[in-house]
Formats: C-alpha cells, sequence, structure tokens
C-alpha cells in the first residue's frame, strides 16, 4: 500500500514537472541543454579518471572544472536571461550574453594555462 | 531640501544649502568673465568637496607612513623584507621566467630552496611593475626606492577603495570617513609603513578590493563584477597566505544568507562565478597547487558550493511544480541524497587522508593552545602571541567603542551588504583576539563600521541642526523656538539646537584627539627600522649603531665569496640579502629538523658543536650579543628557543640543564652547560 502510494507520488511528480517543464520558452530549453552536455562531459571525465588514475592531476582537474565552469555560467546565463525573474527586469540579455562570453573567455585561457 | 547635501565629514559644521547658480541680473553681468559664472551648482559643490577629501585623504595615507625615511634613510626595515627584495631584485636582473623556476641553493645549505614554488609572487611582481613602468617614463629609480615606497603606495589605494565599499554599505559620506580613518589607523599603519615591504602591505588592498567587489557583485548581481572579484582573489592569493579568510568567509556569508531566507538570484550569479574563477585562477600560483581541491581549510567553499546547486535546484522545481505536496516529496527524496552522498564523500575524504587536515598555522587560531605544545616554532614568534587589551586600544583608540555604535546602526539597516560586513566584523575581531598579528586583518572592517556609526550619528546631528536653522529666525537664541515658529519642528525639546551643537563639537574633538594619537603613535611605536638602532648619548645625543648592516658587509667584502654562515633563522634572510653568503637556516623554517640541528650546535659543549658544524661545512658563526648597548633582543636572550626547539628534535637536549633553580641566568652563577656551550 505505502509502495503503491509512493509509486503514484513518484509518477503525479513526474508529470506534473514534465508538464511545466514543457512551457518554459525554447530559448532557455536550449541552455538547459548546454548545461546537461557540459555537466555529462564533467562526468564521462571523471569515470575516466576513476579508470586510468588522476596522474597529471592539473590535466583533469583543468578538464573537470572547464566543463563545471561553462555549466555554472550557462546557468547564471539563464537566470538573467529568464524574463520570470524579477531581480534582472532591468538587464538587457545582450548585456548577459556578453558576459557570459567574457566570463568564458577567461576561464577558457585559464584552463589552457592550466591544461600543461 | 533640508537632507539633500549629505554630512561629509566628521566634526564639519553643517554646509549651507547654496541656491542655483548664475541667475544673475543682465546689468550686473559685464563680458564674459565673473566670479558669479564660478559658482557652483550643489551637485558640482558637493562632487568638488568629494573629490578634494579623497584627495587629501590619500595624500595624508602615503605621507604619515614616511617617519622612518625622514628620521633614518629609505631602506628595507626588519628580516622578511629582505627575502622579498632580494626575490624582486632577482627578477628585474634576471626576468620572469628565471624568476618563476629559481631554485636558491644560498639558502638552507646543503638542502637549498625551490624559491620558484615557495613564494606568493604578488608582491614581487607588483613593485617590479611599478619599477618597469617608472623606467619606461625615464625615472632612473633603483629598485630599492621602488620596494621601499610600495607599502604607502598600496596604503593610498587602499583608502580609495575603502571609500567606495562605504559607499556600497551606507552611503557616500560614509565611505569618506571610512577612507579618512583607515588613512591613519595604526593597525594598519604597523604593516605599511615606508620600508616595510611584506606581503601585508599589497594584501590588505587586495583584500579589501575582493570583498568590495564581491559585495558589489552581490548587490548588482551581475557576471561582469564577479568576474572583477574572482580576479581581486586572485591577487589576493598572489600576495598573501592570509587568503585563507577570504576563502572561508565569503562562503560563510552565504550560508549565513542561505540560512536566513535573504538569499535571491543575484548571490548564485555572484559566488559561483567568482568561486569557480577565483578557483581556477587561485591555482596557477605554484604555492598554493591543488590546495583548494585537498586541504581541508578550503572544504567549506566547496561545501557551500555543492549545497547552493542543491539549493537552487529546489528552488526552481519548487516554483515549477507550484504544488506543496507533490514537492514536499521530492524535497524529502532529494535533501536525504545530498545529505548522503556529501557525507559519504567528506567522511571517505578525510578518513582516506586525501583531504589533508587543518594545518598547524590555521589550526591554532581555532584552539590557541595547539602551537604551544606541539608546534613550538609557531609559538615562539612574537606576532603570534594572543592579543592584549593595551594592543587594542593602541592600535585602534576611539574606533573600539565606534565598533559596537556601527554594528548596531548596520543592524537597524539590514541589506545584502551590512550583513557582510558585520560578519567580517565579527570574525576577524575574534581572530585579533586571537593572535596579535591579525589586528591587520580587523582593521578595515573595524573602521567601516564605526565610519557608519560617525557618518549616521553626525548625519541625525546635522539634521537637527539644519531643521532648526530652517525655521529659526534672524537671530542665534537658541532657546525654544517652539513659541515663535511654525515651521516644521517634529519634536519640541527645549534644548535640541544646543544638545546637537555639544554633541558635534564633542564628535569632532573625539575625531582629533584620534588623528593626534594615531599620528603620535606612528611616529614612536611603528616607525623603528629595526635594522638601525637609535639610543640617547651621553650628552642627549642621538647615537645610531648600524652594527647589523655594518657585520653583513663585513662578511660580504672579508669572506670567501663560497663561504657558509651559521646563525640562528632570524638573521638568515639579512645575511643573505645583504651579506650575500650561503646561509644554513633562514626565515623561511621549513625544516624544523635543520633547524633543530642548528640549535643543538648552539647549545651543545664545543667538540661537540664543531662536530656538528663539520658536518654542515659551516665556515663562520654569527651570533648578536647586545650586552654592551643594553640591547634586549639578541640571541643570549632567544637562547632559550634554540635549547627549546633543538630539544625538540634531538632530545639529548634537555632544557633544565641550562636552568639554575629554574631560572635562566647568564652570570657566573649559570649553569655550568650554559656556561661551556657554543653559544
Amino acid at each position: 500500500m505505502g509502495k503503491s502510494s509512493t509509486a503514484k507520488d513518484a509518477q503525479a511528480l513526474f508529470h506534473s514537472l514534465r508538464s511545466a517543464y514543457a512551457a518554459t520558452p525554447t530559448t532557455l530549453k536550449i541552455i538547459d541543454l548546454y548545461v546537461l552536455y557540459a555537466v555529462s562531459t564533467a562526468l564521462i571525465q571523471v569515470g575516466y579518471m576513476a579508470i586510468v588514475g588522476s596522474f597529471p592531476f592539473n590535466s583533469f582537474l583543468s578538464g573537470v572544472l572547464s566543463c563545471a565552469g561553462t555549466a555554472v555560467l550557462a546557468v547564471c546565463l539563464r537566470i538573467q536571461v529568464n524574463k520570470e525573474n524579477k531581480e534582472f527586469k532591468d538587464l538587457p540579455p545582450e548585456r548577459a550574453f556578453a558576459d557570459f562570453v567574457l566570463c568564458n573567455l577567461v576561464l577558457h585561457l585559464v584552463i589552457m594555462n592550466f591544461l600543461g | 531640501m533640508v537632507g539633500k547635501v549629505e554630512a561629509v565629514n566628521g566634526g564639519v559644521k553643517p554646509t549651507t544649502t547654496t541656491p542655483a547658480s548664475s541667475e544673475t541680473p543682465a546689468d550686473l553681468a559685464p563680458p564674459a568673465f565673473s566670479f558669479r559664472a564660478l559658482k557652483l551648482k550643489t551637485k558640482q559643490q558637493e562632487l568638488l568637496i568629494r573629490v578634494t577629501i579623497l584627495c587629501l585623504v590619500y595624500v595624508l595615507a602615503f605621507i604619515a607612513r614616511l617617519f622612518s625615511v625622514l628620521r633614518y634613510e629609505s631602506m628595507i626595515h626588519e628580516f622578511d623584507p629582505y627575502f622579498n627584495y632580494r626575490t624582486t631584485l632577482y627578477l628585474t636582473q634576471k626576468g620572469f621566467y628565471e624568476f618563476w623556476n629559481w631554485f636558491d641553493s644560498e639558502s638552507w645549505y646543503p638542502l637549498g630552496r625551490i624559491i620558484g614554488g615557495t613564494l606568493y609572487p604578488g608582491l614581487m611582481v607588483t613593485a617590479a611593475l611599478i619599477y618597469w613602468t617608472l623606467r619606461f617614463l625615464r625615472f632612473a629609480v633603483h629598485i630599492r626606492e621602488v620596494c621601499v615606497l610600495t607599502a604607502p603606495f598600496f596604503a593610498s589605494n587602499t583608502t580609495l577603495v575603502a571609500y567606495f565599499f562605504g559607499k556600497e554599505l551606507w552611503d557616500s559620506g560614509a565611505g569618506l570617513v571610512a577612507a579618512a580613518l583607515i588613512a591613519i589607523c595604526p593597525g594598519y599603519i604597523s604593516r605599511s609603513v615606508a620600508g616595510s615591504y611584506d606581503n601585508e602591505a599589497v594584501a590588505i588592498f587586495a583584500l579589501l578590493l575582493t570583498f568590495y567587489l564581491f559585495v558589489k557583485a552581490v548587490n548588482m548581481g551581475s557576471l561582469a563584477w564577479a568576474l572583477a572579484s574572482a580576479f581581486g582573489y586572485f591577487y589576493m592569493v598572489s600576495a598573501w597566505g592570509g587568503y585563507v579568510f577570504i576563502i572561508n568567509l565569503i562562503p560563510l556569508y552565504v550560508l549565513v544568507l542561505l540560512i536566513t531566507g535573504r538569499y535571491s538570484m543575484r548571490l548564485y550569479v555572484a559566488y559561483n562565478c567568482m568561486y569557480v574563477l577565483g578557483m581556477l585562477l587561485a591555482m596557477q600560483i605554484r604555492f598554493v597547487g591543488f590546495q583548494h581541491v585537498q586541504s581541508g581549510e578550503h572544504m567549506a567553499a566547496m561545501g557551500v558550493f555543492f549545497l547552493m546547486q542543491v539549493f537552487y535546484f529546489l528552488d526552481w522545481v519548487k516554483y515549477l511544480l507550484n504544488d506543496s505536496k507533490l514537492f514536499q516529496a521530492f524535497l524529502r527524496i532529494t535533501v536525504t541524497c545530498a545529505v548522503v552522498v556529501g557525507a559519504v564523500a567528506l567522511g571517505v575524504g578525510t578518513a582516506s587522508g586525501y583531504i589533508s587536515p587543518w594545518t598547524g598555522r590555521f589550526y591554532s587560531l581555532l584552539d590557541p593552545t595547539y602551537a604551544k605544545d606541539h608546534i613550538p616554532i609557531i609559538a615562539s614568534v612574537s606576532e603570534h602571541q594572543p592579543t592584549a587589551w593595551s594592543s587594542f586600544m593602541f592600535d585602534f583608540h576611539i574606533l573600539l567603542f565606534l565598533f559596537p555604535a556601527g554594528l548596531y546602526f548596520c543592524f537597524k539597516r539590514l541589506t545584502d551588504a551590512t550583513i557582510f560586513i558585520v560578519m567580517y566584523g565579527l570574525t576577524s575581531m575574534y581572530f585579533a583576539g586571537v593572535m596579535v598579528r591579525l589586528i591587520l586583518v580587523a582593521t578595515p572592517a573595524v573602521c567601516l563600521i564605526s565610519a557608519v556609526a560617525v557618518s549616521a550619528t553626525i548625519k541625525n546631528l546635522t539634521q537637527l541642526l539644519r531643521a532648526k536653522n530652517k525655521a529659526a529666525g534672524p537671530g542665534k537664541g537658541a532657546t525654544s523656538v517652539k513659541a515663535s515658529s511654525k515651521a516644521s519642528l517634529d519634536q519640541s525639546l527645549p534644548f535640541q539646537r544646543n544638545g546637537a551643537i555639544a554633541l558635534l563639537v564633542g564628535a569632532f574633538y573625539l575625531l582629533s584627539r584620534y588623528a593626534t594619537h594615531c599620528t603620535w603613535v606612528t611616529s614612536e611605536a611603528y616607525s623603528s627600522p629595526s635594522i638601525v638602532l637609535a639610543a640617547r648619548g651621553a650628552y642627549g645625543n642621538r647615537v645610531i649603531f648600524d652594527d647589523y648592516r655594518e657585520a653583513y658587509f663585513w662578511l660580504r667584502q672579508n669572506t670567501p665569496s663560497d663561504a657558509k654562515v651559521m646563525s640562528w633563522w632570524d638573521y638568515g634572510y639579512q645575511i643573505t640579502a645583504m651579506g650575500n653568503r650561503t646561509v644554513i637556516v633562514d626565515n623561511n623554517t621549513w625544516n624544523n629538523t635543520h633547524i633543530a640541528t642548528v640549535g643543538r650546535a648552539m647549545s651543545s659543549y664545543e667538540d661537540e658543536a664543531y662536530e656538528i658544524m663539520r658536518s654542515l661545512d659551516v665556515d663562520y658563526v654569527l651570533v648578536v650579543f647586545g650586552g654592551v648597548t643594553g640591547y634586549s633582543s639578541d640571541d643570549i636572550n632567544k637562547f632559550l628557543w634554540m635549547v627549546r626547539i633543538g630539544g625538540g628534535v634531538f632530545p639529548v637536549i634537555k632544557e633544565p640543564d641550562y636552568l639554575v633553580n629554574g631560572e635562566y641566568r647568564v652570570d657566573k652563577g649559570a649553569a655550568p652547560k650554559m656556561l661551556n656551550c657554543l653559544m
């Protein structure tokens, strides 16, 4: 009984999440896809490190942190561009995107220095 | 119109508002230039006043630190700055690549020291950049002058940052007061006097800059400001080991905001960008290396980073779902998963030793008795002792009681920025109580919070005065005005105007006493170079003892260039910088066993000591003796520390052997071992 109710709960949860998410604008969905891609790349790299060991540790760190960094920056971009966020309503999306590009540039320059 | 012109500085009588300019009748205005055209609008007047005050404060901060240059000469003080000077010299002579990969075989003979990988390059690179800029502009300066004056220059820059920070916290009036207070505060002057070419000179500027940029990023929610604060953090990491304070305070601040429910999207943007970029940039410094992911001191930041991801993800899901029951279920699942994963990761990391525990230097801040029992080298440094009340009063003066007043004002108007400064103030005051040296870190917080108190109080008082000014007639009689005027009088305390004037005069008096005290303290206590001593001769004339430098130059001129000198570690940096000879141990104190060997040699009988010195290839021994002039911090005074440190590693050296009835005597009645040892 408890099991079916939690299963029903989980299903209801899943359905309402899906329907709510379907309502988000396409631009935000693209950003979400990018975040998902970056996070999965990071996980793949961690898996690879678990298999072959972490010898050039700086290379491993720079790889994982570049993925994590772009994911985080993309989430920040999503927050700033999302029209439903009242705090950012007078921030033009071009400025948000320019900041995103600038931070990514710095991130990747540092990664390239750190890669070894 | 009453409140428009803000009170600009403590104690200044309220500026009267002037009407707008240049509505002069045409007949009075002869051709182009008349004085009436110079009359500025209120806003321009205010800007002029602000800029003038900032310029004056900038110059004041610089010249207040020049006492020792005027009294003695332009030279580097103390011990550590000599190492920094030597490395800066090397950098300007050989270039950055050689500097970054430098292995020094002239210190810690025979081990050598990897200097490129064990120093914080920020200070040296900054001084070298200034030097190259001046050279490019064809000013033929010597690198030593640049090194000596780097600290006052950066102190001036710190006052500017303090102004902007105060403006962000409260208003521009508070900013100006903060700049003025920090320009002469003795707690800061003590480590940034001209000649004190040490990491803190640049680090406090970097610290305040990082904090200001981060608070600005949280207030604006902009990625660009967060990137700027990441760069500020990078500068701080390159400059001083005290960056651990930043990387722990900021996550603590984020945690407090999350817990009290004041979080917002701007916080997410600011913290994440700063953490990821800051961490990556910090790992470029070889000395810091991978500590941001491996050391226990940095784990708080990472923990808060992951917590934030979970927190905001839950927030987003809650917003999507719009239904609280389902959300509760989801919340339960996610939170338990996250907590379990986090605890397991932390446990495995700490148990397997991958995450190193807190190092002794920082652990002794949390547990002050730790160093005394376990690490005598840390305990022996006089700057690491707990702080006495008199030190607080000496270094802060009136700021000490303005600090709680400022805390009160900050609590009255809680914003993201004021929460931050309150946390900074309280944590730094705790650490300042544990270790004397950390009063320096507390100084900017204390100055800012006190500035809030001063500015808010004076603003209220002058508003009272100005209300009375407008309402009162032409007479200046101060008795009850309520009978005669029907203008905007809120309350009718009879002697309110008198009280306000009295309080303003009192505030002005206090601030002037503060300025006098600071100048006196700087002149008497913090301007001695410690390498040159002055005293009064029998006839009242000033006698200068330059023994240290004379000794080092004797070494430089009269010994073969590959001679090895053994001395206690205090003098190592100076011998290598000025004497240009190889030393056995120096102030870096990275190898305790080597220092203990020297300590053992100094405290053994002469024949045993000779064996030890032969094994180390020592040619000369340098000791400092202050008996003739009454100089009290010589090697005889430090001798018991040599015994303790030597005995910590070699149990053959026992401290009671050198004491007589538990007392330390150095005359005829001293212990036999004491009389016959090498010292």
